[in-house]
């Protein structure tokens, strides 16, 4: 997809996260804000998905995904992004946003397999497990000799989980440079700033001295910027060590009162704030 | 009432070694995890075989479960493996999200189980693995009696789609039962058919229970005795026959009377078949440092015990026989 069409693609999806956590009153739309051109940039440009398609139009889904690049999210409160973008990816029908987080939907709080959501690999909402998950499946392609590429996701204020530094040194250790993981580091936590809560101090020497390469994206919310960083991370493999995308996010971006806050973290906008948020944010693809 | 007899004493951990070993062979799918304790795990064979299908993880428990639910989203078969305090309660809420509640095929399989870890104390002695694997939704939970019926054990799981907890020990115990068995998961084996108490047995303790039963014998009592070598699911028709015909039970285990087996049967006969029980077990009290024999007797984890558990349990039934 070109530039253009990324953009207006991020700015849709946008729209549905904002449309989603108001309908069902909870949520979490800041972080889902900031990581949606992030997140746009992975599926409709940079990952190689089976294009296949079968029942009802929608894209085959496998949960192995062989020959195919692998995302996982491993802060998964930043839902809302991920099930808009998998449903305009054509894994399922835009229409069934509007049943996220509500009863007997496939479109659980946090992601899961559970419901069987195609797109959906491993469920995720406690923190931390991620880069592990995604450790085990990109040293499975290694034992497997296909050759697609496995990316994590992961917050800034989940790097204070411990096990994110066990999954760490595995990745390195077992030289995972088929392994892209992104931090969004927008330095925002529930509680408030980040270096309040509990400091990051400097991840990019942090994950260096783990053993891994690292590309600074300094401005996660330009798309030219994110996709010439996913450009980037690609021609480090082949250098034995797994890739770290620091990537500079606003919280909330996109809608004015959201950014520049960890208010936005867990709240949903009410009817007024929805206008104001709507106004901000064209319709590009088409309201769900 | 048939008998029992042993040749030799191995540990369970080497049956689940042996297992490993092969499956390295004949199912090039399964991959093979541990957390820093591979001679502890009897691994060496596996790796030896298939040293590509090993993956050290270090002394990670918790990132060690999910790389193995990576894997299994990947087609392969992982089995994590570390003690069994390590592979359980460190790391619940890892197995929770990322391989029951994802339905990922991992295979938990952990040794140095309950007492007879002996030396090394309490702090390595888990007695609540099986409560918190039961309590997991979707969670099979397994604790073979003996050498072979562990190897048995290790190698079905690998047919069955979904997580499973394999627990099993450090000590060596009487080989007794067939080198060649079927095991069939949530399928509970009669040990000795009897029509005055059921002993339902699981681990270490199935030995123990045969013991008593010979005991039993020598008193008049005729006891009924059940391997209940898979705790969840748990083989419900087999326990209701049994008590059916008996009135009375009592339950052995190598873990806390609380959430193991003696409390899923008691939760059974409790809505479908309401029967005197007595439990053998530890009574919310944590273990010690002692050989496995001296932490065996002291916490009542023997024979005798089930013995005297038996009498109680008679004792009640007769009781309520009167009362009609």
């Amino acid at each position: 997809m070109e530039l253009a069409q990324l953009k207006n693609t991020a700015s849709q999806i946008r729209r549905d996260i904002v449309r989603m956590v108001h309908a069902c009153q909870s949520g979490h739309p800041g972080g889902s804000l900031g990581c949606a051109d992030l997140v746009v940039a992975l599926y409709f440009h940079e990952m190689t998905i089976n294009e296949e398609k079968g029942d009802g139009g929608y894209l085959k889904f496998s949960r192995a995904g062989q020959n195919e690049d692998l995302f996982f999210l491993s802060n998964g409160h930043i839902s809302p992004l991920f099930y808009s973008v998998l449903a305009h990816r054509g894994y399922f029908a835009p229409a069934e946003l509007s049943t996220f987080r509500k009863i007997n939907s496939r479109l659980q709080g946090h992601p899961a397999t559970h419901e069987h959501l195609p797109g959906i690999r491993i469920a995720s909402g406690s923190l931390g497990q991620g880069l592990s998950v995604a450790s085990g499946a990109a040293k499975a392609k290694k034992l497997r000799g296909d050759n697609c590429n496995v990316y994590v996701l992961m917050g800034d204020g989940e790097q204070q989980e411990g096990q994110v530094w066990e999954a760490a040194q595995f990745a390195s250790h077992y030289q995972l440079d088929n392994l892209i993981a992104i931090i969004d580091w927008n330095k925002q936590q529930i509680d408030g700033p980040t270096e309040k809560v509990m400091s990051n101090k400097d991840l990019k020497a942090k994950y260096e001295a783990f053993g891994w390469a690292t590309i600074d994206l300094e401005n996660g919310n330009d798309m030219q910027l994110t996709l010439d960083a996913l450009a980037k991370a690609k021609q480090l493999k082949g250098q034995n060590k797994p890739i770290m995308i620091l990537m500079k996010s606003e919280m909330g971006y996109g809608v004015d009162y959201m950014m520049g806050t960890h208010k936005w973290h867990g709240t949903a906008p009410n009817d007024e704030q929805l206008k104001t948020a709507l106004l901000q944010l064209e319709e590009t693809v088409g309201d769900y | 009432m048939k008998e029992y007899s042993f040749t030799e004493k191995k540990d369970t951990r080497s049956g689940f070694g042996a297992g490993m070993a092969a499956l390295g062979k004949t199912n090039p799918e399964v991959v093979a995890l541990c957390a820093d304790l591979v001679a502890s795990l009897k691994l060496d064979a596996f790796i030896k075989d298939s040293p590509e299908r090993f993956i050290q993880c270090g002394i990670a428990e918790a990132n060690m479960i999910g790389v193995a639910a990576g894997l299994a989203i990947s087609g392969y078969i992982p089995y994590a493996t570390t003690f069994a305090n390590f592979g359980s309660g460190r790391v619940y809420d890892q197995i929770r999200q990322s391989v029951a509640y994802s339905n990922s095929n991992v295979k938990i399989c952990v040794s140095h189980a309950g007492l007879t870890l002996g030396e090394d104390g309490a702090t390595h002695q888990i007695l609540e693995d099986l409560a918190m694997m039961r309590a997991m939704p979707g969670m099979t939970v397994i604790n073979p009696c003996d050498y072979n019926q562990t190897k048995a054990a290790t190698i079905a799981i690998a047919d069955f789609d979904g997580p499973v907890y394999l627990r099993f020990g450090r000590p060596v115990v009487p080989v007794f039962t067939d080198a060649d068995q079927k095991f069939e998961i949530g399928k509970a084996w009669m040990v000795n058919q009897g029509k005055d108490v059921s002993i339902f047995a699981t681990g270490h303790l199935v030995w123990e229970a045969i013991q008593a039963g010979e005991i039993l014998a020598k008193e008049g009592i005729d006891a009924e005795i059940i391997n209940i070598h898979t705790i969840k699911p748990l083989d419900e028709e087999a326990i209701l026959k049994s008590v059916t015909k008996t009135g009375c039970a009592v339950t052995a285990e190598e873990h806390q009377l609380n959430g193991g087996l003696g409390d899923a049967v008691c939760q059974l006969l409790g809505r479908k078949l309401p029967t005197p029980v007595e439990m053998v077990g530890v009574n919310n009290s944590f273990g010690e440092s002692g050989t496995p024999a001296q932490l065996m007797e002291k916490y009542g984890l023997n024979a005798r015990s089930i013995v005297s558990k038996v009498h109680a349990a008679i004792k009640r039934k007769e009781l309520i026989e009167n009362l009609i």
